[in-house]
């Protein structure tokens, strides 16, 4: 039985999920696999045929355990939906995730913090990919425009054998407060990587990247993309790293950041190592105002100018 | 449609635009032709208002209305647009929403037609970005498709052969006839003779002036003879001026 101050609960999270650009009916819907925290509160968990979902609320934040079973694969995306309702608070998010092998799933998450004045977000993972699998991972956060608000996402990731590992992480809409991304993978033999940051830092915001994969098996392959607008004051330094450490492992740090304001600062600092002599990892890295041309293309087509430099930050981020 | 009158135009201390003058009638098109380096990309550039491409003299009349002075965006409303030789890739933009930019188009019916007009599918290129998994030939007929969407009165088309293979030239040269028939003026800037074929009238351009304007045949044997053997490529022989 739910309990009343629950249900409110749940049906004003819902609610700020949809204003954050969510579907109502995924949150909603009876076959769907969804999780849903507030805060420390645990405010729905549903599992599907194949995915177990085990939550814990602590002081802090809640503890998770999420299963992928062997060989399952899942139709419809996942949806997790975290979040702040009130302007101060704290969520520790402790996640313990196994796709076990040959299994399948895509999972959606909307981290919401529209009321943010002093927040703090902390997520560390422990993720284990198996063999044959394939978990594809994409988390979108909506903030207010207070800025007030840490984000602090860590993550250990372990891909097996053939398996896949594809992230997205998106922060462009609110201030970005302080961010501090840190994800970390090892891949095994033929196991494939991809970790994506995208976020639009204004006004005064933080941000820090670090994206670092290890290429440990023969053929594995692994990408550390990152994507950056920063305007007014706001600042940011990425460090995407890629180790190819066995024969025919393939990597490629690709790293762009945009700085639209005359106090933005950005940085980037890739790292890329081989220690084997049939590994091959490349990176590219291009920091600077938008691209002239570019913006010139879209006028010639009738747009204004800062309508032009809105596409192309638009496209940069989608 | 388009007068160019006297136009002079330095890139530091050289002069790149030296006294040029131009006309482009309605429903016209007419070909800019000149050998590499002779200023014909930057000729597209003054009359687009490119931001580094400022005529120190001279002016530009469109439709009767001196827009020297205006941006970019401000000529493309009046109906002025320029196919970039090298297009810029723009990453996370799609070719459907490149397309619709100019908000020009009459419906998804007809911008699925301009990319066939240019040889293109539209279920294959729709939903891909321009951007940089694009190939050259692929992005330089992309740019003509979202010049057919946007019917300009006066479209500029820098070099639109170069990068197309030969397969698809004919759909290119077919694209620009198209587009002529629809109603836009077309300055073809190129420097292949064959491509100058196809406009009514052809200007030849030299060291950053018009050397002589005329019917493209004409015009074509005279810078065969002349332009493509000559050893004074952007110092024109003063008796060559005005011809």
């Amino acid at each position: 039985m739910i309990s009343r101050s629950v249900e409110k609960e749940y049906e004003v999270m819902v609610d700020a999920y949809e204003k954050a650009g969510g579907d109502r009916t995924s949150l909603v819907s009876k076959d769907i696999a969804k999780l849903v925290i507030h805060q420390n509160r645990v405010l729905s968990a549903q599992e599907v045929d194949g995915i177990k979902i085990e939550t814990k609320e602590t002081e802090s934040g809640v503890n998770i355990d999420f299963v992928v079973e062997k060989g399952v694969k899942i139709a419809r995306p996942v949806h997790l939906c975290f979040g702040i309702l009130p302007q101060e608070g704290l969520q520790e998010i402790i996640l313990k995730l196994n796709a076990q092998d040959d299994s399948e799933v895509n999972v959606i998450a909307h981290c919401i913090f529209p009321n943010a004045v002093k927040i703090i977000h902390k997520m560390d993972a422990d993720i284990v990919i198996g063999n044959n699998a394939r978990f594809e991972y994409r988390e979108t956060h909506y903030h207010g425009e207070f800025g007030g608000i840490e984000v602090i996402p860590k993550a250990k990731i372990n891909v097996g054998k053939g398996g896949v590992w594809l992230s997205t992480f998106t922060l462009s809409q609110g201030l970005v407060g302080k961010l501090d991304y840190d994800f970390e993978v090892f891949c095994q033999e033929k196991a494939v990587a991809e970790l994506v940051v995208k976020a639009f830092g204004k006004n005064e915001d933080d941000i820090k990247i670090l994206e670092k994969i290890h290429l440990d098996g023969e053929g594995a392959r692994g990408l550390a993309k990152s994507r950056l607008v920063l305007s007014d004051k706001a600042k940011a330094e990425v460090r995407g790293e890629t180790y190819g450490n066995a024969p025919h492992s393939r990597g490629h740090v690709d790293c762009i950041e945009l700085v639209n304001g005359k106090k933005a600062h950005a940085v980037a600092i890739p790292i890329v190592s081989v220690t084997d002599d049939r590994a091959k990892v490349t990176h590219e890295a291009a920091i600077g105002s938008i691209d002239r041309r570019q913006v010139e293309t879209l006028m010639a087509r009738g747009l204004g100018e800062s309508e032009a430099v809105d596409v192309i930050v638009s496209g940069i981020l989608r | 449609m388009l007068r160019v009158e006297n136009l002079y135009l330095s890139v530091n201390g050289r002069s790149i635009i030296n006294d040029l003058s131009l006309h482009v009638e309605e429903a016209e098109i007419h070909g800019i032709l000149g050998e590499n380096g002779t200023g014909k990309t930057t000729v597209a550039y003054c009359i687009m208002g490119v931001n580094n491409y400022r005529p120190s003299k001279g002016r530009i009349i469109f439709q009767d209305e001196d827009i020297s002075q205006l941006s970019v965006s401000e000529r493309a409303k009046r109906g002025i647009s320029l196919a970039w030789q090298e297009p810029a890739r723009i990453e996370g933009l799609r070719v459907r929403d490149y397309l619709t930019l100019s908000g020009n188009h009459s419906g998804s019916q007809h911008i699925e037609d301009c990319l066939r007009m240019v040889g293109m599918e539209p279920a294959q290129y729709l939903d891909r970005d321009v951007d940089n998994t694009l190939s050259g030939g692929e992005r330089k007929r992309i740019e003509l498709a979202s010049i057919l969407a946007m019917k300009p009165k006066l479209a500029i088309l820098d070099e639109p052969d170069s990068g197309i293979d030969i397969v698809s030239l004919p759909i290119i040269l077919d694209g620009i006839t198209e587009l002529n028939r629809q109603g836009s003026s077309i300055l073809l800037i190129t420097h292949s003779e064959p491509m100058a074929q196809m406009a009514h009238r052809v200007s030849l351009l030299c060291a950053g002036t018009i050397l002589r304007t005329g019917e493209p045949q004409e015009t074509c044997q005279w810078f065969k003879e002349n332009c493509q053997s000559c050893r004074h490529i952007n110092e024109p022989l003063e008796e060559s001026r005005g011809l």
